[in-house]
């Protein structure tokens, strides 16, 4: 490893870490500007001046706003992400009780997800409008089309409600064993797979193909090298900073954008918890799921600009 | 029941005893039999009776079993805290671990359940005499203490009760003897026990402040509690009902999407899942072994025509307006058929005191025509509604149809149900807002009816509706109560600037497998009370 790779690594990590603070004000900001407050929410139609009057002392909803955002940031800083204003549960704890499902859901999806995507889009572009290529792209673009909303209730009315082969819902708190994990997951990864494998296979076909069509690969195959040779040792390592961008994309859309799963699957996922946040304007719980998603997003997108740097051949010998 | 009943008079109540001790005791069929051809009965008469007696006594519930139940919403905010409830599915858990002093039965008259009895001479003071050898569930004897803390939580701010404005009237509970406890109201309200039947004035030990453990007198306790995921809760076998609860457990989930729901019960992931739209009736109907359970109860999204601003103010444009809902068809095409039609008039039919000899107004464009000339309102009323008052949209888009016809021009403004009741309803000149069934008659015209009322929706202000609202309150006479709540109830109608289309009907659906639910009208699953009442027949 040299001085430029680590310089650039240290731009990268830098970079992340002001996107963060960046970010942190226009969560705070949207929040705040949000119509309605938590404590008009909770009471709903029992809302009278005296209980909203009272519930927001008791929520701290009457504090100036600056003063609340520096109050959050340093709190946070400090790893406490404060209170639910309508639990009263610390978030953190709410945060800790769905983070590891979503995490892994996330995690079964990519392990399927991204080998399938990787290899389609690799064996594309190798035999690039071959009769493969173009069923592949085809089928991929379809797929992606289909709204999620449709493939996951499909899945169930054919699955579970008339074949009753797999849950209609997914419950992690029955799973004991590897069988019952795939039962659970099969319906909500399925979907999921549909909708980003896709966008994975046509990213690393088009890497690839930029990389088959430069010079150097024409110098390789003069050389005499196998044409798997060609793509796995000369043309795959070229490609993997856009491939690793295209696969953190993805990836972090597990984290966050998986409402509509969550729902039909009644998932107790990280992002009906956000929603519910919303709907509640449980600000503390908006905000800190809010943070956790775009840095979940950095950490990624990070991770995949470091992989590109650090595989890049003509960085590395430099 | 009548399966029974009919058999009584074929072989006599004593004979009746007789076979039904022997079911109970393990017979079979072929014993039956033979108990009914040595009484010198013909073998095939007999035949009949043996299968009669049989199903009769497959309705006497069976013990044990695990069901899954799914309510419609689930939140983080969902509570253990009687206090704090807030929605239907907080309401189903707390029935499960908690009880009241009261219960109400299936025409919202008070029964004794925590309190062995209740008296009043002058519906101010209360006496509540305790039952005795009631347990809590972590043993300890339930006392007078623990109700006095429980009903007084409710008056304190800090509390944050949803139970505040009704437990206000409450002056003083004090115990005033080792089983016995007495309630002084601030004014006489022949109601208390009915109020006290409600979700919010569950028995809680004295003192608690954390809810977090569930601890109550009810038919289960808890075993799991995960906010807006599960609770897993299992039989409390000490159980003050004799021989209830039926069920060993069951699991409590929340499944906010209603489609979803439905696919969980007919996947055979579930046995009951509460509020499902009419339009899943066919569907679950259609599938063997499934079936649904319909509540008729109070519930009514009403059209406001505020009388202090807009066109409201004109009383004939107020009765225009009632005479051009198409009530029926609105049952039909919009509710369904699920759902009774309603005559501007806040009691139901479920309700003991509905008047039902009130004249029915029906459709009538030429009495609307005549009414709006009359009013002289000319040009576009705006008319809010939102999906959060329950089919206040399509309501308000047939009236568009049917006013149309007599040259009225209705803008519908269809606002997003987030935010329409802080925003819109009570704000609006004319709009649509939705009221949830009460318990009693005298909630529902206080808080909706009343002059001074928070949400006296209309802003109709009437000192003689007042007057004998507060005088039924304080009327013990069942009769005379019943005389005063009909003509109430025709000052609203005629006067009032609400029009109530339709009474509506809260459907489950569930697993034929599943028995004992019977409609309690304040809400589905059975009032939110199925859990004590309810048990699994055998696979068979």
């Amino acid at each position: 490893m040299n001085a430029l790779v680590l310089k650039l690594l240290a731009q990268r990590i830098a970079l992340a870490l002001l996107s963060v603070l960046a970010v942190s004000v226009i969560v705070f900001a949207i929040t705040a500007v949000l119509p309605g407050d938590a404590a008009q929410e909770q009471l709903g139609q029992d809302a009278t001046p005296e209980a909203l009057a009272a519930l927001r002392t008791q929520m701290g909803l009457d504090v100036p706003a600056p003063q609340r955002y520096l109050h959050w940031l340093g709190a946070m800083l400090r790893g406490d992400l404060g209170t639910s204003s309508t639990t009263q549960l610390p978030v953190a704890e709410l945060i800790g009780s769905r983070l590891p499902n979503s995490l892994l859901l996330a995690a079964v999806t990519a392990l399927f997800s991204v080998p399938i995507a990787l290899t389609l889009g690799v064996a594309s572009a190798v035999w690039r409008g071959s009769w493969f290529d173009r069923a592949a792209s085809t089928s991929a673009v379809a797929v992606v089309s289909v709204p999620e909303f449709l493939v996951a209730t499909l899945a169930v009315l054919v699955f579970a409600v008339q074949l009753r082969w797999l849950p209609a819902l997914s419950y992690v708190s029955d799973i004991e064993s590897l069988g019952q994990l795939l039962r659970a997951f099969a319906m909500p990864v399925l979907t999921l797979c549909c909708v980003i494998v896709a966008q994975m296979m046509r990213m690393s076909r088009a890497a690839v193909i930029d990389q088959l069509e430069a010079p150097y690969v024409e110098m390789v195959r003069l050389k005499g090298a196998s044409p798997l040779r060609i793509v796995l040792a000369h043309a795959l390592p070229n490609a993997v900073g856009p491939i690793a961008n295209a696969v953190a994309l993805s990836l972090s859309y597990l984290l966050g954008g998986v409402i509509i799963v969550e729902t039909i699957f009644n998932y107790p996922g990280i992002a009906k918890l956000m929603v519910d946040g919303v709907s509640q304007r449980d600000m503390p719980l908006v905000q800190a799921c809010a943070m956790l998603f775009c840095a979940g997003y950095l950490i990624l997108v990070t991770t995949a600009d470091i992989f590109g740097i650090v595989a890049n051949p003509r960085l590395r010998h430099r | 029941m009548t399966d029974r009943q009919s058999f009584n008079t074929l072989v006599g109540s004593e004979e009746s005893r007789r076979l039904f001790g022997a079911l109970q005791r393990g017979a079979t069929r072929r014993d039956i039999l033979a108990m009914l051809l040595a009484g010198g009965m013909q073998a095939s008469l007999a035949g009949g009776l043996a299968t009669t007696a049989l199903s009769v006594h497959a309705q006497t519930p069976r013990r044990g079993g695990r069901i899954r139940v799914a309510g419609a919403t689930a939140a983080a905010t969902d509570t253990l805290d009687p206090a704090k409830q807030s929605n239907q599915t907080d309401y189903a858990r707390c029935n499960m671990l908690y009880n009241g002093l009261t219960s109400l039965d299936g025409s919202l008259t008070p029964q004794p359940a925590l309190a062995e009895s209740f008296s009043t001479n002058d519906a101010k003071t209360w006496v509540f005499a305790l039952r005795k050898g009631v347990n809590f569930h972590d043993g300890k004897p339930l006392t007078p203490a623990d109700v006095v803390y429980s009903l007084s939580r409710h008056k304190d701010a800090a509390t944050a009760s949803k139970a505040k404005v009704l437990a206000d009237q409450i002056e003083s509970v004090k115990a005033t003897g080792p089983n016995e406890i007495t309630v002084v109201l601030a004014s006489p309200n022949a109601d208390l026990p009915v109020i006290l039947g409600t979700f919010h004035f569950h028995i809680v030990k004295e003192g608690t402040t954390d809810f977090a453990a569930g601890i109550g007198t009810g038919p289960y306790k808890l075993k799991e509690f995960k906010p807006g995921v599960r609770s897993v809760v299992v039989r409390n076998d000490n159980y003050w009902k004799p021989g209830k609860p039926y069920l060993d457990e069951i699991e409590f989930v929340g499944i906010g999407d209603e489609s979803a729901r439905v696919n969980a019960l007919l996947s055979g992931g579930m046995d009951l899942v509460g509020s499902i739209n009419p339009r899943s009736i066919a569907r679950i109907a259609g599938t063997p072994g499934f079936a649904v359970f319909k509540t008729q109860s109070g519930q009514y999204s009403d059209l406001i025509m505020r009388k202090d601003v807009g066109p409201g103010t004109n009383p004939d444009f107020v009765l225009a307006m009632k005479h051009l809902f198409d009530r029926e068809q609105m049952k039909k095409t919009i509710a369904l058929d699920q759902a009774v039609v309603a005559n501007d008039q806040p009691i139901d039919p479920t309700n003991r005191f509905h008047f039902a000899g009130l004249p029915q107004r029906r459709f009538d464009p030429e009495k609307a025509k005549f009414h709006l000339k009359k009013s002289g309102i000319t040009g576009a009323v705006p008319v809010v509604a939102s999906p959060a008052a329950l089919y206040s949209v399509e309501m308000a888009l047939v009236m568009q149809q049917t006013a149309k016809g007599v040259g009225l021009d209705l803008d519908v403004k269809r606002m997003p149900a987030d935010g329409y009741w802080s925003n819109h309803w009570l704000n609006s000149p004319v709009g649509f807002g939705n009221v949830n069934p009460r318990p009693s008659a005298d909630i529902v015209l206080t808080q909706f009816f009343k002059s001074d009322a928070q949400w006296n929706e209309s802003r109709w202000k009437s000192e003689k509706f007042d007057q004998v609202l507060v005088a039924a309150r304080a009327e013990t006479d069942l009769a005379r109560r019943k005389q005063m709540y009909a003509d109430l109830q025709t000052m609203v109608h005629e006067q009032a600037g609400i029009g109530i289309p339709l009474f509506l009907a809260s459907l489950d659906g569930h697993s034929a497998k599943l028995k004992g639910l019977s409609p309690i009208p304040v809400g589905g699953l059975m009032g939110y009370n199925f859990a004590e009442n309810v048990w699994l027949e055998t696979a068979a």
